[in-house]
């Protein structure tokens, strides 16, 4: 057990499923000498050498391309968009290619890829550096889409993702990389993707959220239930697509109160689809409405004014207490 | 039927002032000396901006950005040479080339420091894109702006910069074919400084140069030594000039380098060699060109103290513009979207405006 945070986890996750795979390897921009941007690929290429820690010219479209055809020949590649903002332009070979592979040879040619990149905004960054688009993946059957929200998770879920047989979005919430430490147990861990994770069980209420925002939903929900001894059961998605409806229908069933965080713009999101799955299950059994705390449908701003753009703690604790007074 | 060589091609190096200042007297384009002392102020200008700039950073007042130090001689002397209607479609390494096609100086300090203020031009004729961060998109851009301007009757051209990182990107080769196909009047200039972020030239292209990229596509092309601003000066005056007569398309490769961190996030001891750096600061463009004009007897000691000190009160003047706390509203994103009017816009800006209020002015507190 040690103390990491989310960047030295995934690392450990990414070192230990090389050590024990030989057909995983990482490529991307600037992933091997210099580390990566965030440091999250460092010492790699000193323990894995170029063969297997690839640093590739800058080509997003390539870098999945070749990852999809290393995949087909049976390698486990594991490429790095150096930001979201950059994936779009290899958004015509995941949809293309990565994602129906499995379903147009029926089975016979199956695509075990990952892509991780670092999302979402409040690290003070240049343009199309602050984005949270998981909706944009996530609306492709085929594709499984996984945001962590913490260092054990991430790394539990990266060692998943990598061993998955289908391609996976790994979504690595930035502004939480070195926010937190927590203990990471030595031996490798890994955690289901499809499911959901109860963080807290409640009676009152259910707060649905995933990656980065699971901070602010954490001390929102911390401050309402000191402040009216309210019984809120929190639920960590993990992954968003594959969706684990199951986990909150079940919850609503019995808080009959729903409240989904987002750092995303609002339409078209997860939260959308959270909300009409709770509808499709256990309309019968809720007591409010459920609300969304989300972004706003609009040009992500510069960071200058982001910080009112991103759903805060206090936002998401009025929407607690409306919901409990509904 | 035998084998027999079906295409053969060279590239030319131009330099026309070595690194000492020493001039090629038969390529030396002649200046006249008002134009050379104005091209030197806006490159002393820009390397000023940039040294505050980073001095502004690294005491936190200042967001992220790219140093643009080193490549003054590159995009300086082509903005000079671009007319009003030409469009100039930069990358990120061109401050110099912006403030001389009229970008103010608090403009760079607006952006990084996160503000979409630093985009809005005191005239949209001035013809200059917002920088592109995305790398390569700029490129088919440039493209259609020329395909335009001849579909216009402009007689205008497009100038278009990127990197030698940006040269991998499917957007460099699509726009590119694009521009040679269509002949269109678009002049794409290379700044090869050697890295992108940590990855050095070797390692981006097998190429010998990044000028051949062009003869793929059937466009003229060269590779000029843009460290020196009277090069770069003949390099654009014959480029702008095949595309004014209808010829087409040129790309040039400017041989540079990234004296600095790629950004201010960046740490170049990870993955280069400090020698290399100290060796490219001798062959920095303002130190020849200071040579230059010292030798024609427009330059001296005096004059120089004088330029230093004019170009750090602009810069000082800009700060404190950009200092003095603005106005600007908090809901300027629900202005933009779209230019038509949406009412689920006007009820998330009302919300968004009573979560403002809520939070009281005080830092959101996002966990
Ligand atoms: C499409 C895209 N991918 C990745 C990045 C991240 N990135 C920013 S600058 C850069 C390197 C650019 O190198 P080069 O084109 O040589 O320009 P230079 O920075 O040297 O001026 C990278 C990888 C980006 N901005 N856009
Ligand atoms: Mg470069």
């Amino acid at each position: 057990m040690a103390k990491l945070t989310m960047v030295q986890a995934i690392n450990l996750a990414l070192a230990q499923e090389m050590e024990q795979d030989p057909t995983v390897l990482v490529l991307g921009e600037d992933i091997g000498r210099d580390g990566g941007v965030f440091r999250v690929t460092d010492g790699l290429l000193e323990k894995f050498g170029s063969e297997r820690v690839l640093d590739t010219p800058l080509a997003e479209s390539a870098i999945l391309g070749t990852s999809i055809g290393m995949a087909m020949a049976g390698l486990r590649p594991v490429c790095e968009m150096q930001f979201c903002g950059f994936s779009y332009l290899m958004m015509g070979q995941f949809e293309a290619h990565a994602t129906r592979m499995r379903a147009r040879t029926h089975g016979q040619i199956t695509l075990p890829l990952v892509v991780r990149m670092p999302y979402g905004g409040g690290v003070r960054a240049l343009e199309h550096h602050s984005e949270s688009r998981e909706a944009m993946w996530a609306h492709l059957p085929g594709a499984k889409v996984v945001l962590p929200s913490g260092p054990r998770n991430a790394r539990a879920l990266l060692a998943a993702a990598i061993r998955d047989p289908d391609p996976v979005v790994f979504m690595e919430p930035k502004h939480s990389y070195r926010a937190f430490r927590e203990e990471v147990p030595d031996e490798p861990e890994t955690m289901p993707i499809g499911k959901a994770q109860v963080v807290q069980p409640g009676t009152d209420l259910t707060l649905v959220s995933w990656g980065a925002m699971m901070r602010p939903t954490l001390k929102a929900a911390a401050e309402v239930a000191e402040k009216r001894g309210a019984s809120l059961e929190i639920i960590d998605m993990l992954t968003i697509a594959p969706l684990d409806a199951h986990t909150v229908t079940e919850s609503v069933r019995r808080t009959g109160r729903c409240v989904v965080v987002q750092e995303a713009a609002r339409s078209f999101g997860p939260s959308s689809e959270i909300t009409a799955l709770i509808n499709d299950k256990v309309f019968l059994h809720l007591e409010a409405p459920v609300a969304r705390v989300t972004g706003y449908d609009v040009v992500t701003p510069y960071f200058g004014r982001e910080k009112h753009y991103i759903p805060s703690a206090g936002r998401v604790a009025r929407a607690i207490e409306q919901t409990l007074d509904f | 039927m035998p084998r027999k060589p079906v295409a053969k091609f060279s590239v030319d190096h131009l330099q026309v002032l070595d690194e000492k200042g020493v001039v090629d007297a038969k390529l030396d384009p002649n200046l006249p000396d008002e134009r050379l002392l104005e091209m030197y102020r806006w490159m002393r200008l820009a390397r000023e901006l940039d040294e505050r700039m980073l001095k502004l950073q690294r005491q936190g007042r200042l967001g992220t950005f790219p140093p643009n130090t080193g490549h003054e001689a590159v995009s300086v002397p082509v903005a000079m040479a671009m007319g009003p209607k030409d469009w100039f479609v930069g990358a990120f390494r061109e401050t110099g080339g912006r403030l001389v096609r009229g970008e103010p100086l608090t403009s760079p300090l607006y952006y990084y420091n996160g503000w979409e203020e630093g985009n809005i031009l005191p005239d949209p004729a001035l013809r200059l894109t917002p920088i592109s961060v995305v790398i390569g998109c700029q490129v088919p851009h440039a493209v259609g702006l020329a395909f335009a301007s001849r579909y216009l009757k402009e007689d205008a051209v497009a100038v278009c910069f990127i990197g030698d990182g940006g040269t991998s990107e499917g957007d460099f080769h699509e726009g590119l074919n694009f521009a040679a196909v269509w002949k269109a009047p678009v002049v794409t200039i290379v700044q090869n400084n050697q890295w992108a972020i940590s990855i050095p030239r070797s390692a981006q292209s097998a190429s010998q140069t990044m000028a051949q990229k062009g003869v793929a596509f059937g466009m003229p092309c060269l590779q000029v030594d843009g460290n020196d601003p009277l090069a770069m000066w003949v390099a654009i005056n014959e480029a702008l000039d095949h595309a004014r007569s209808g010829k087409g398309p040129t790309l040039i490769e400017a041989v540079t380098y990234r004296l600095m961190m790629h950004t201010t996030a960046d740490d170049p001891k990870k993955y280069r060699d400090e020698a290399e750096e100290k060796c490219a600061w001798e062959k920095e463009p303002l130190i020849r060109f200071r040579a230059y004009l010292g030798a024609r007897g427009l330059w001296d000691d005096a004059k120089e103290a004088a330029l230093a000190a004019a170009v750090k009160d602009q810069v000082e003047q800009a700060v404190r513009t950009f200092e003095t706390p603005n106005d600007w509203a908090d809901d300027t994103a629900f202005d933009h979207v779209y230019g038509t009017d949406h009412p689920h816009l006007h009820e998330q800006r009302a919300e968004f405006l009573a979560n403002v209020r809520f939070d009281g002015g005080k830092e959101a507190d996002h966990g």
